[in-house]
């Protein structure tokens, strides 16, 4: 396996983004301020990867659009998920795994507030029993808080805590749409919305853009005193049917958890658009008390669907590059309540 | 394909950076159905609901085409009740558009009488505080039941349905409670193994004769506030006031129009704003011989990309005025613009393109252009 590292990270959050589903606009800066931090132009990546989807966009092929936000000639080595950034990244990584290139570019973006996120989402799940039902996400997700709830898996104290914890450690993060110092009784005291549902449990609904540079061995190096090196990268997914699921578990960010090494991170970013589910990735991940979750504020202050994911890996990257991380991990979901997971655990060395 | 050459100004255009437009994608997936939820929508529109048996003998509705462990392809489905149990449920305070209920609602996990594993659906109550793990609920199904999940409208507390709900259903409900008698006997776990129930018999033998559900077609209808690009927005007033506007990349200098975030060939913004004559160069161009739904002109008719003079990218636009035999490569063109007082923010001020007479330019001033 080749040793390869996030070097550069650059991002923006927004509630509400005046301009173009395809972001283009978001997305100049956002290379512009990646190649200052290398000292990197176009040319120095290898491959570029994106993760975005055309139904938040409401236009066919919006990834092709954004593509000018690269400079694509001569043509460039280029591909694309219809997933979170986060599972971009994965592809790049792998990529660079093959020897083929040292560096690649991963970017992910989305305009959330085009349409009705929480119903457009509905057009993920099962197409023949559950989609012609339009269950929006966040009452899939109150489904699954109230499982929790009830099984005694956690109790509304808990997800109060981490709502408070979230929007307490956003305000900090100059890139964060909702924060604000917050307590628990705070939170207690604000009404139920989507029973059981505070909407200090539900992200906000967010548009933006997000980038990682990668670079392998020696190219790390070159523009990095302290690059993070991935240790572990891995992703796995649950079965479809809700019904035969255990929602207040997630085998899958278990499985991904413990494969890609988990285990002894000082910092993880959790990509946690419900309260209760930075609960459910805590237990299967094996964090404990003493390891800092959600620096940033995590999702809950800040969700911009497709690279939410992504920008939890970069934010993780970045306590690794100033010293405050030995050891982080960044965790990107997909799908409906926690489907699917991703685990990134990097490390800084020296 | 979702083109929007037209963008209607927002209340505050003069103000507002972009232009904004309602949109709304629609389009019906037509789904065809493998043999398992062949057979289960096959049962719903006779209001029927059954379950598949999984390897450890558990009997899940709606049953998956196959077994989420071991992906065998299910070979067993048993009838189920259409009452059940709520095993956890949601609010929904503000429903949105298609949902199963317009006003507020829960969704709930709800395990039918017979069967393991619960399944999401709609619970029609007042208020949450009508709702509660544990509580009994029973299908309430539409009046014209086609063979989809839909067909379901709701479940709704059974006891209030014991007390005399509306009669429409009454037939449907009375045999549907048979058929839960027979249910609830045939498909306990490890009971489900022999030959299959009366109501699972080949489907072909469903819908009381009938022809076997196989597709179901599912309607999506998805709106957005679409929002053009500021470069984008600044090109659709420029064609309110009759100007064309394209912009120039600072780096390789090339022109294009219409004007977009960044230049594709360096990837840095275009910002010099660039006003173009409404006359160019036909670079290639098709005749439209197929009528289609909504077309507005009759066939055929020549769509052609038009190099306008000045800019390095061509536009598609209509070529009018003369017989479509007429247009070739190299033609002279010229905008003819609809009468001011129906100009908006939109391509369509242009009516069409029609030949100047001019001489045909000359290929070397557009072969970079094709």
């Amino acid at each position: 396996m080749r040793d390869v590292a996030v070097v550069g990270f650059a991002q923006r959050q927004m509630k509400e983004m005046d301009g173009s589903p395809t972001c283009v606009e978001v997305l100049v800066p956002i290379f512009a301020e990646l190649f200052a931090q290398t000292g990197w132009a176009k040319g120095d990546i290898g491959f570029w990867c994106s993760g975005s989807s055309d139904y938040l966009a409401g236009r066919s092929f919006s990834f092709v659009s954004a593509v000018d936000a690269i400079g694509a000639l001569p043509p460039v080595n280029e591909s694309h998920v219809e997933m979170d950034a986060a599972w971009a990244l994965y592809e790049a990584w792998v990529k660079i795994q093959t020897g083929e290139v040292d560096t690649a570019l991963v970017y992910g973006f989305g305009k959330s507030s085009a349409g009705v996120l929480r119903r457009t989402l509905a057009m993920q799940l099962d197409p023949y029993t559950v989609t012609p039902l339009w269950p929006d996400t966040v009452s899939l997700a109150g489904l699954q808080a109230r499982a929790g709830l009830e099984a005694g898996a956690w109790d509304e104290r808990s997800m109060a805590e981490v709502a408070a914890r979230s929007s307490t450690s956003a305000v900090d993060n100059e890139f964060a749409v909702r924060k604000g110092a917050l307590s628990v009784e705070d939170v207690l005291g604000q009404p139920v919305y989507a029973d059981p549902l505070r909407r200090s449990d539900i992200a906000p609904v967010s548009d933006g853009a997000a980038a990682i540079v990668l670079a392998a061995e020696d190219r790390a190096h070159e523009v990095s005193e302290r690059p993070a090196w991935i240790t572990g990268l891995e992703h796995r997914t649950d079965q479809i049917t809700l019904g035969t699921r255990d929602l207040t578990r997630s085998p899958s960010a278990a499985g991904a958890g413990s494969a890609a090494g988990a285990a002894g991170v000082d910092t993880a970013e959790l990509h946690a658009p419900f309260s209760h589910q930075e609960l459910i990735l805590r237990r299967e991940l094996g964090l404990g008390d003493d390891v800092d979750v959600n620096p940033s504020g995590g999702a809950l202050s800040g969700n911009p669907l497709f690279c939410s994911g992504l920008i939890r890996i970069g934010e993780a990257a970045r306590r690794i590059w100033s010293g405050e991380s030995g050891r982080a991990l960044g965790h990107a979901t997909s799908g409906p309540a926690l489907q699917q997971n991703l685990v990134c655990v990097m490390e800084g060395r020296g | 394909m979702f083109h929007f050459w037209a963008m209607a100004p927002t209340a505050d255009a003069v103000e507002s950076r972009t232009l904004h437009a309602p949109m709304r994608v629609e389009f019906d997936y037509t789904r065809s159905l493998g043999p398992v939820l062949s057979q289960f929508m096959t049962g719903l529109r006779e209001r029927r609901i059954s379950g598949g048996v999984l390897s450890d003998g558990s009997v899940v509705v709606p049953p998956p085409e196959y077994d989420p462990v071991t992906h065998a392809q299910l070979a067993e489905l048993v009838a189920v009740g259409d009452e059940g149990v709520v095993t956890t449920w949601s609010w929904v305070a503000e429903p949105v558009m298609d949902q199963p209920l317009d006003r507020p609602f829960a969704y709930a996990l709800v395990t039918l009488d017979g069967a393991d594993a619960p399944m999401l659906h709609a619970v029609a109550v007042d208020s949450p505080a009508d709702m509660h793990t544990g509580m009994r609920v029973r299908a309430h199904w539409v009046d014209d039941p086609v063979g989809a999940i839909t067909d379901l409208a709701w479940f709704e507390p059974a006891a209030a349905r014991d007390e005399g709900a509306g009669s429409v259903a009454g037939e449907g409900r009375a045999r549907a409670r048979l058929r839960d008698e027979a249910a609830t006997e045939q498909s306990r776990p490890g009971e489900a193994t022999g030959e299959a129930p009366e109501e699972t018999s080949p489907p072909a033998e469903a819908g009381e004769g009938e022809l076997v559900v196989t597709r179901i077609v599912s309607p999506v209808r998805l709106a957005y506030d679409y929002a053009a690009s500021p470069e984008e927005s600044k090109f659709f007033r420029g064609l309110a006031e009759g100007r064309i506007l394209g912009q120039r990349c600072p780096t390789c200098h090339k022109v294009y129009v219409p004007p977009r975030g960044a230049c594709p060939v360096d990837g840095v913004p275009t910002t010099d704003e660039v006003e173009l004559p409404d006359r160019g160069t036909v670079t290639t161009f098709c005749i439209v011989n197929v009528p289609f739904l909504g077309q507005k002109i009759t066939p055929p008719y020549v769509s052609a990309y038009v190099l306008l003079d000045g800019a390095d990218i061509a536009f598609l636009h209509l070529i009018l005025d003369t017989e479509a035999s007429e247009v070739r490569m190299g033609m002279r063109v010229e905008a003819v613009w609809k009468p001011r007082s129906e100009w908006g923010t939109t391509i369509e001020n242009i009516s069409h393109f029609r030949p100047t007479g001019e001489p045909d330019a000359d290929f070397e001033t557009y072969q970079q252009h094709l």
